[in-house]
């Protein structure tokens, strides 16, 4: 007889025990979909500051990562774009949030590597450009690469459509996004989810994330939009 | 019919039936609306999704989770997929799009692209387009010819920083196809009632004339 899974589902104050300020947090979503907007909303009621984050860009003003960035919790942000939310770049340009900019489809190849166990990572995107600067170029084959250095995070906030209590989880259309990547790639995975049902609702094949990857699961809310 | 509305008709007879499409925001977006009757392509957006349509209608459902490239909501064609940015890249990197769109502040005669980053200027980040150049199979540059003040886009040498390096195939203007070759920049076509003196002396860059062009329509 095989034992009954124990149940992740937590309340978001245990999981905020896990934010801290001056951690590293990866954060997923594009533009504004696929946004763990519970979570981020949780920490800036917490207070955690300081952060530094991982994530494609900072949503639009006001919401989801834009959050964060309205109420001056991010000190440096690693992402591929900034250009949807104007507040960004005001903070940018006035000095307020360092940013280091990555290719989308590199930043994606950093964070696998950073899952996986993979030391880094050959990709042509950026030869030849500013992202050359200070990076080793790889000749295999007669071809050129930069070599591209995992990312790693303290803790991953992840947004999913469904949740089963153990953590495997099942995303909703484009807001699977950069979530089933970021779950791999950090120490602790928090895991926002839209409705979470009981260990065995989901079929197996189906299940995107692995619940092995996950370490809590709180009840979320379904995506806001633009 | 205005320049925009040419460059975006010229552009949308580049793809094949079954193509792989990634368009760029604004003018590449509206090739959208010339895409010949018996064509089909597939719209990727780098988002994770092939086979993605235009907004939803008045009536129809709007689902947040199901968005374009600029965040706004979008819909899905029968038979299309939606997958993680990782897949996303990874079809994009591989070579598994067919034609990506794009607009440009220079290209130059070695094809190389310079449409991320304006130094001294506020910079939003390259999102994507890094990767697309690189990947995609055909690099399609639709712009203007020339800047706001009669400039020509079209270098000798890019100035700015690039996006990519050696990477666009064909740069599509009001005035004419261009494709870029080993041997330099092809001219290829020429918009209705162009003349190959005119776009000679609207561009910087080195081209070269062969006996037989076509017309842009």
């Amino acid at each position: 007889m095989s034992k009954l899974p124990k149940s992740k589902v937590v309340t978001i104050d245990q999981a905020m025990e896990h934010c801290y300020s001056g951690m590293t947090v990866m954060i997923p979503g594009f533009v504004n979909c696929g946004v763990p907007e519970t979570l981020i909303k949780a920490m800036i009621e917490k207070g955690v500051t300081d952060l530094d984050v991982i994530s494609n860009n900072t949503s639009v003003k006001g919401r989801g990562i834009g959050r964060l960035v309205h109420e001056n919790r991010i000190k440096h942000i690693t992402c591929s774009h900034i250009g949807s939310n104007t507040e960004t770049v005001e903070k940018v340009v006035a000095g307020e949030i360092n940013v280091t900019f990555t290719p989308q489809g590199t930043l994606c190849e950093r964070m696998r590597a950073g899952g996986a166990g993979i030391g880094g990572v050959l990709t042509p995107t950026g030869l030849g450009t500013p992202m050359q600067e200070g990076k080793q170029v790889i000749e295999v084959n007669g071809k050129k690469y930069l070599l591209e250095l995992p990312l790693h995070a303290d803790v991953a906030l992840i947004h999913a459509w469904k949740a089963d209590k153990m953590g495997n989880l099942i995303y909703r259309r484009t807001a699977r996004n950069f979530n089933p990547i970021m779950a791999t790639a950090a120490d602790f995975v928090i895991v926002e989810a839209e409705e979470i049902v009981e260990v065995g609702m989901l079929e197996p094949d189906y299940i995107m994330t692995p619940g092995c990857l996950v370490d809590m699961i709180v009840q979320g809310a379904p995506t806001e939009g633009k | 019919m205005n320049a925009k509305e040419l460059i975006a008709r010229r552009t949308a007879k580049f793809f094949k039936d079954g193509d792989v499409v990634n368009l760029g925001i604004g003018l590449p977006t509206q090739v959208m609306n010339y895409i010949p009757e018996d064509v089909d392509v597939w719209f990727d957006s780098e988002n994770g999704v092939v086979g993605l349509m235009s907004a939803p209608g008045e009536g129809q459902p709007v689902d947040f989770n199901l968005v374009d490239a600029s965040g706004f909501p979008g819909t899905l064609r029968v038979g299309g997929c939606c997958f993680s940015s990782f897949d996303s890249f990874g079809l994009i990197r591989g070579g598994h799009v067919a034609y990506t769109v794009l607009g440009a502040y220079e290209v130059d005669q070695h094809g190389n692209l310079a449409n991320w980053m304006v130094p001294g200027k506020t910079c939003a980040g390259m999102g994507g387009a890094m990767d697309l150049v690189t990947g995609a199979k055909n690099v399609l540059i639709t712009m203007i010819h020339c800047d706001r003040e009669g400039n020509s886009k079209i270098k000798k040498q890019c100035t700015l920083p690039l996006t990519g390096a050696g990477v666009v195939t064909h740069i599509i203007t009001e005035l004419c196809v261009l494709e870029v070759t080993p041997e330099g920049l092809v001219l290829r076509e020429l918009a209705p009632d162009v003349t190959v003196e005119e776009v000679v002396s609207k561009t910087e860059a080195d081209l070269i004339i062969p006996e037989k062009i076509g017309c842009m329509l």
